[in-house]
């Protein structure tokens, strides 16, 4: 936050820069960073300055879009975001920081999802799976030349860190939006018209507010297909899986993507057999077919762990009457019955169903798409119409475009951006993917077919490299040298399209390479960058080295 | 088939390496591979791998009569020399091939291939990551994986067979009792193979547990767990026929590695151990006991295992133990002369043991099979010397026939080699006799475990003023020592024993001799 002697110091300055301001954001096209750049250069002195002179530029963009400027004007706020979870989290602080008056509702917990039932709990349970891995692995402790008898764990002392640690988190998000002044509003958000919500118990929306914008960031609850039964103790989502109630002798995982393959490595490092249950031809859909294969050779083949794939769990039964957890398997494609799975327990990890009814969407004339609220690339809800209903907002697992945290963080930032009058579009490509096994799966960008379809239809070319934590100094140190970097890239630009990585923390190493597509880094660029040796970092900078580029005239050519 | 225990080396001529990774230092075989791109598994035949005539392939593969048995085994060998006899079937092995030049041994990342599937020449079977990389590895022929040998994530040298590829579905039952027979190190039932008849010996009947791959998922009876699956995969345990223990009657674990035969806990990192045939002295493992709150846990040292293993395997011996007073004064008398020559009591002791075991050559002794007697041509006298963290015995050899001053400077060389820890191993296992002083720590009298391989083992306090009483009833104050024997009784008994002190205790008492 700035300081008040900050603001009147730069006073004088803002005012006459917020007119300029508004003029350029209404220009189509001129975004926020282009904006920024060329204030910094051609004012660099007033660098300190910026925050109030962006205040002062959304006052005046607000004014020009036709409302009065400040919070007043007839609207409780400038801005009710309904949904307390991360992307409400991030879309509420950036609020803050532009200068509008902002509330948040939350009929659940603060933290939302990720924070309490997701992430955060889940990154507990690795932290000790990855810990119980390699304390049970007797090669790789001794080959280091450590001795260590019979490691175990307390089931419940596990758990007790994962709760903690959500409530951690919990109480550190909550506060941060206290201190800097959001109203955390308690109950369920309907929106009742344009620019009009109400809220309460659930069923009894008592109170009413107006706000200027709404953004809608009500997330999503586990997709539980219709068949199964959960009873919350045999048969369970991640919801209950996270409370670490019990560790199974063996359980069937229903999905391997993400959140299938997370809770997999948990559950064998506690002692558990996993039986996957994947409805499509391939374990770990989704992830580049490469890194796929190798995830399955290091992830799966290894452990206790057995698949089924192209079968569908078209019934499960929980565990009752002395008889175990009962998984009915149909063919995907012919649905024929194939086999019953008799196991001790199943986890539901077929993805992610939006959370959005009860939000009034009817209201304003909004017809959700599989549950999933339509926005456009600005995430600007659309109607049945396709009309965009002004002013109104849905970022994150609600529409469906990136069910990440952090992708609706981003989206949260970018309307923020919006409403304060500078023009933002989310570069969905940019945004990293990690998978927190061991070792960790990392993506950005397109898979490498993904690249081809597209090079296919755009008609340029794609070149792949890829390199080796085996030739990594650290992760041979660590004695973990399992794992590949791979870029996929244009040769005749050097435009970076997709890294994928898995390896040891994979998860932390591909921001290099998002923020490369975020800024547009080509490779001939990053190559120059220098990294600390020996860290894992040197597997990307070894990555950038390998890529080769088509010579070009005029631009790889050196002066004779 | 048997004649399959003998692989060709890498070295060997037979030995086809992939021909893109470096130039075969050989004439190729008349029907090498063209070369490609990738690597291709190496196919050979074992029991032509000696063979000096020139080979086809065809020749090179193994009989099919070997199914049959009617014809003796080692006529159709011998036609097959002659290469008239038409090939019937064919059992190739898999090698672990050479990727790179410095390659010596190979992990399998994956199979490609499962048991039971079929195959053609350029498929790529085996995913093998060499000391550089991983490269997909083809077969040069067509044919049924009828058994994987080296499980992924296991690692075999360079030319070792890793899988079996039978040519037709007849021939799977054959390669099985092959596999089962390579893991079991030697071909057991048949003798060993240095002569082609031997070699082509009919093979032993297939064992039990062969079984054609793929039951797994027969049905939901007999459900096992996906680690029991795995186990029962790389164990070639039919799952059928495993009786579950587990929670509502599954498969688990442990009955796999029940039905296997194998030690739980057995990591894969090694091949599956051989099924040890029951030795007489097998000692059953000492049982583990629960952990201890709060203990620290010190695993032991190399030379602390060797220790425990030996005093665990003393137990299978009958052990007794007869003790001896004896008066020391004069051999003090002596040691006090001797000192200053840079004799110890240790070498002392140790040249009387020797001078007394020259006439009780049965104390020298070892029985080694339960059947007979070993009588040791040299009296190798073992000393035991506690060295930082364990117990070492460094031998002075031929201790009966050193004189004393030899002796010691031989003891001097060997002591200060066992604290540099460098003693060579015929320097403390050739011990034909041990000797163990605890008289320097005033222990009067103590009782020692037998080594393996040894006949007696001597415990000696320490010497101690003590009032004796003569024939005559004169009572004197004398330095008196207790020893104590522990003998084998299978060889040594009761009277042998007592013979030998009283001739050691004669020599103490009146040791002039020691320094002849």
């Amino acid at each position: 936050m700035q300081s008040t002697a900050a603001v009147s110091v730069s006073a004088s300055a803002t005012a006459s820069r917020g007119g300029a301001r508004s003029e350029a954001a209404r220009r189509p096209g001129g975004i926020r960073v282009c904006g920024l750049r060329g204030e910094a250069l051609t004012c660099p002195s007033l660098r300190i300055s910026q925050a109030p002179a962006r205040l002062a530029a959304a006052r005046a963009a607000a004014a020009a879009n036709g409302a009065v400027a400040g919070s007043g004007g007839g609207f409780d706020y400038d801005l009710v975001i309904i949904g307390a979870g991360v992307g409400g989290h991030g879309a509420a602080l950036h609020a803050v920081e532009e200068g509008l008056k902002t509330a948040i509702i939350e009929g659940d917990v603060v933290g939302g999802t990720c924070v309490n039932r997701g992430c955060v709990p889940s990154k507990a349970l690795l932290a000790v799976s990855g810990r119980m891995r390699e304390l049970h692995d007797e090669h790789h402790m001794k080959s280091m030349g450590l001795q260590v008898s019979s490691p175990g764990y307390d089931r419940q002392g596990v758990a007790d860190h994962a709760n903690n640690l959500a409530s951690k988190i919990r109480s550190n998000l909550t506060n941060s939006m206290k201190a800097l002044g959001v109203d955390i509003l308690t109950g369920v958000g309907t929106i009742v018209g344009k620019q009009k919500v109400r809220y309460g118990k659930a069923g009894f929306p008592d109170k009413e507010i107006t706000a200027r914008n709404i953004i809608i960031a009500t997330g999503s609850v586990p997709f539980v297909p219709k068949g199964i039964e959960i009873d919350g103790k045999t048969v369970f989502t991640s919801d209950h899986a996270l409370k670490l109630e019990s560790v199974p002798d063996w359980i069937a995982i229903v999905g391997s993507g993400y959140i299938g393959l997370e809770f997999s490595d948990v559950y064998t490092a506690l002692g558990s057999e996993v039986t996957f249950v994947e409805a499509l031809d391939q374990l770990m859909p989704g992830f580049d077919p490469e890194i796929a294969k190798l995830a399955q050779r290091v992830l799966i083949n290894p452990r206790k762990i057995d698949y089924h794939t192209g079968v569908f769990a078209s019934k499960i039964t929980p565990a009752k009457d002395g008889k175990p957890v009962l998984i009915e398997l149909i063919d995907a494609k012919t649905k024929e019955h194939k086999e019953t799975l008799e196991v001790d327990a199943a986890l539901i990890a077929t993805g992610r169903a939006p959370f959005t009814k009860g939000l009034g969407l009817e209201n304003i004339n909004v017809v959700t798409q599989r549950g999933f609220v339509p926005v456009d690339e600005r995430m600007r809800v659309m109607d049945a119409d396709g009309n965009v209903v002004p002013n109104l907002y849905c970022i994150g697992d609600a529409n469906g475009k990136l069910m990440l945290a952090h992708a609706a963080s981003a989206q949260g930032i970018s309307v923020v951006e919006q409403i304060s009058g500078k023009d933002h579009i989310l570069n969905h490509l940019s945004i990293p993917a990690a998978c927190f096994t061991h070792p960790e799966i990392s993506m950005v960008g397109l898979t490498e077919p993904q690249a081809r379809e597209k090079a296919d239809k755009e008609g340029f070319e794609v070149n792949v490299v890829k390199t080796s934590f085996k030739a990594n100094t650290k992760a041979l140190a660590e004695n973990e040298g399992d794992g590949i970097a791979k870029l996929i890239y244009r040769p005749d630009t050097g435009e970076i399209l997709g890294v994928h990585i898995l390896g040891l923390h994979a998860a932390d190493l591909i921001h290099e390479a998002s923020n490369a597509i975020a800024l547009g880094t080509r490779v001939q660029d990053i190559k120059f960058a220098v990294h600390a040796h020996p860290t894992l970092s040197e597997v990307l900078d070894e990555l950038f080295k390998a890529a080769k580029l088509q010579p070009r005239e005029g631009r790889d050519s050196k002066p004779r | 088939m048997t004649a399959s225990s003998e692989f060709p080396k890498p070295s060997s001529p037979r030995f086809l390496r992939p021909p893109h990774c470096f130039p075969p230092p050989y004439t190729q075989p008349a029907k090498a591979p063209s070369p490609r791109l990738r690597p291709r598994a190496l196919l050979s035949s074992p029991p032509m791998a000696t063979a000096p005539a020139p080979l086809s392939l065809s020749a090179s593969t193994l009989p099919a009569r070997l199914r049959a048995g009617a014809v003796p085994a080692g006529a159709r060998w011998r036609q097959a020399r002659r290469g008239r006899m038409v090939v019937r079937a064919k059992i190739r092995e898999i090698f672990m091939p050479a990727l790179s030049s410095t390659m010596t041994e190979g992990k399998i990342v994956s199979w490609s291939a499962g048991e039971g599937d079929r195959v053609s020449k350029g498929d790529a079977v085996v995913v093998v990551e060499s000391d550089k990389a991983d490269m997909d590895v083809e077969t040069f022929h067509d044919g049924i994986v009828a058994a994987v040998l080296v499980q992924a994530g296991e690692s075999a040298p360079v030319g070792a067979p890793i899988a079996l590829l039978a040519e037709s579905e007849e021939e799977v039952p054959l390669a099985l009792a092959k596999a089962q027979e390579l893991s079991n190190g030697q071909p057991q039932q048949a003798p060993p193979a240095p002569t082609e008849d031997a070699a082509a010996a009919p093979p032993p009947p297939p064992p039990a547990p062969a079984t054609p791959p793929a039951p797994v998922a027969a049905g939901t009876k007999g459900v096992a767990s996906p680690h029991a699956k795995k186990l029962a995969k790389q164990h070639r345990v039919d799952l059928a026929k495993v009786t579950g223990t587990g929670p509502y009657g599954r498969i688990t674990p442990a009955d796999i590695e029940a039905a296997a035969r194998i030690q739980p806990k057995s990591k894969p990192a090694a091949a599956p151990p051989p099924v040890a045939a029951p030795s007489v002295g097998a000692v059953p493992q000492a049982a583990v006991l629960p952990p201890v709150p709060g203990a620290t846990v010190v695993p032991f040292t190399t030379m602390q295992a060797a220790v425990s293993k030996n005093m665990v395997e003393s137990l299978a011996v009958p052990a007794f133990r007869v003790g001896y007073p004896i008066v020391t004064d004069k051999l003090d008398e002596l040691y006090e002369k001797v000192k200053p020559k840079g004799v110890t009591m240790t070498v002392l002791l140790a040249k009387a043991a020797a001078m007394a075991l020259a006439q009780h050559p049965v104390v020298n002794a070892s029985c080694r099979d339960g059947k007979s007697f070993t009588y040791n041509s040299n009296i190798n006298i073992a000393v035991a010397v506690a060295i930082d963290g364990g117990l070492i015995t460094p031998v002075l050899q031929d201790a009966d026939k050193l004189d004393i001053y030899l002796l010691s400077q031989n003891w001097k060389d060997l002591v200060k080699k066992a604290r540099a820890k460098q003693l060579q191993p015929n320097e403390y296992s050739s011990g034909t006799f041990t000797l163990s002083n605890l008289g320097m720590f005033g222990v009067d009298r103590f009782d020692a475990i037998l080594p393996p391989g040894q006949g007696a083992i001597m415990a000696v306090g320490a010497s101690k003023p003590t009032v004796v009483a003569d024939k005559d009833g004169f009572f004197s104050v004398k330095n008196k020592m207790l020893v104590n024997v522990t003998a084998d009784h299978r060889i040594v008994y009761g009277a042998d024993l007592a013979a030998f002190l009283q001739t050691f205790a004669k020599i103490v008492e009146d040791p002039e001799s020691l320094t002849l």
